[in-house]
């Protein structure tokens, strides 16, 4: 079964995030106040043929863990979306 | 004497690298293709400055997961040189074969110009050529050299004198306004813990030639060069 399984790469907390904080001045220049941090990551959709939606989890975690995330400088989340398996 | 240098798709220093290895070496130089398992029994290898496959994911990702780096892994495990410039320097963090990361500039420009480093260590194989202290023009060019490390990780780099060059201003003080790129503690290149595996951010295969405006990058291969007739 194929679940489409979404990845959320996100810098980590206390390391350097200038990215992060070229938008929240952008932000501010355009008059949205009331923002506190900003960090800005990356969302890695896949589409992942598993047996179930543990093992989906598991073997994207795994992928985090080899690729796409960078254990040093990156957190991330991963979640499988429900109605998964619907289609192909 | 017999130096490899590692062409990855949107590698584009590789010319620069080979240049200097086959000229101020005097060796045979040889590129090694990075979906190639073979090292041609080379004594050396670098891995040059570029994009590799478009910087795509995080600089230098992929192409630590290339078939050749396989090969490369076991050639530093052996103890052989491996020098990683630039986008050679993220590949080699993110093989895990150097510790930290390089993440975005701090000013998050793209930074090229020529930089000061100071030389902390005169030790072989790379910089035993130069004195302690010696300051040293090379050019940088990148958008991802802001090193960063666990802070234990950075005390070790200190501690075993793994920190090789350090960005500093035109008198040696190792400064916030001579950092480029934000990088932790002024760190422009360091060392594996048994100091075969380099990584640098800045160029020493640009800083070769009269034309270039700098010689400072000479002795970083005298010093492989007598490092490898002394093997």
């Amino acid at each position: 079964m194929a679940f489409n399984v979404e990845v959320r790469v996100v810098p980590r907390r206390g390391i350097l995030d200038p990215q992060g904080k070229a938008v929240q001045g952008a932000l501010s220049t355009l008059g949205f106040g009331g923002v506190g941090e900003v960090h800005v990551g990356r969302l890695v959709r896949l589409e992942i043929d598993a047996r179930s939606a543990e093992e989906a989890q598991e073997r994207a975690v795994s992928m985090c863990r080899q690729l796409l995330a960078n254990p040093v400088t990156e957190d991330f989340e991963v979640e499988v979306l429900q109605g998964a398996g619907s289609g192909r | 004497m017999k130096i490899g240098v590692v062409t990855f798709p949107g590698s584009n220093c590789d010319y620069d690298c080979y240049r200097a290895a086959r000229e101020l070496l005097d060796a045979e130089t040889v590129y090694l293709w990075h979906r190639s398992h073979d090292l041609q029994g080379v004594d050396a290898v670098f891995l040059p400055g570029g994009f590799s496959y478009g910087d795509y994911l995080r600089a230098g990702a992929i192409a630590s997961l290339s078939p050749i780096m396989k090969e490369v892994r076991v050639f530093a495990d052996e103890g052989g040189p491996v020098v990683g410039i630039c986008n050679g320097f993220q590949i080699l963090c993110e093989a895990g074969m150097l510790p930290g990361a390089l993440i975005r500039n701090r000013s998050l420009k793209f930074s090229s110009r020529n930089v000061h480093l100071r030389v902390e260590q005169s030790v072989a194989p790379y910089t035993s050529s130069y004195e302690v202290g010696r300051l040293l023009t090379v050019p940088i060019a990148h958008g991802e050299g802001c090193y960063v490390a666990p802070d234990e990780v950075l005390a070790e780099l200190e501690r075993d004198g793994r920190v090789i060059f350090r960005y500093c201003d035109a008198e040696g003080s190792v400064t916030p306004e001579a950092n480029p790129n934000g990088s932790a503690r002024n760190i422009a290149g360091i060392t594996n813990a048994a100091g075969n595996v380099l990584g640098m951010m800045p160029h020493p295969e640009r800083a070769v030639d009269p034309l270039l405006g700098t010689l400072d990058g000479v002795g970083l291969f005298q010093s492989l060069a007598s490092y490898l007739a002394a093997v």
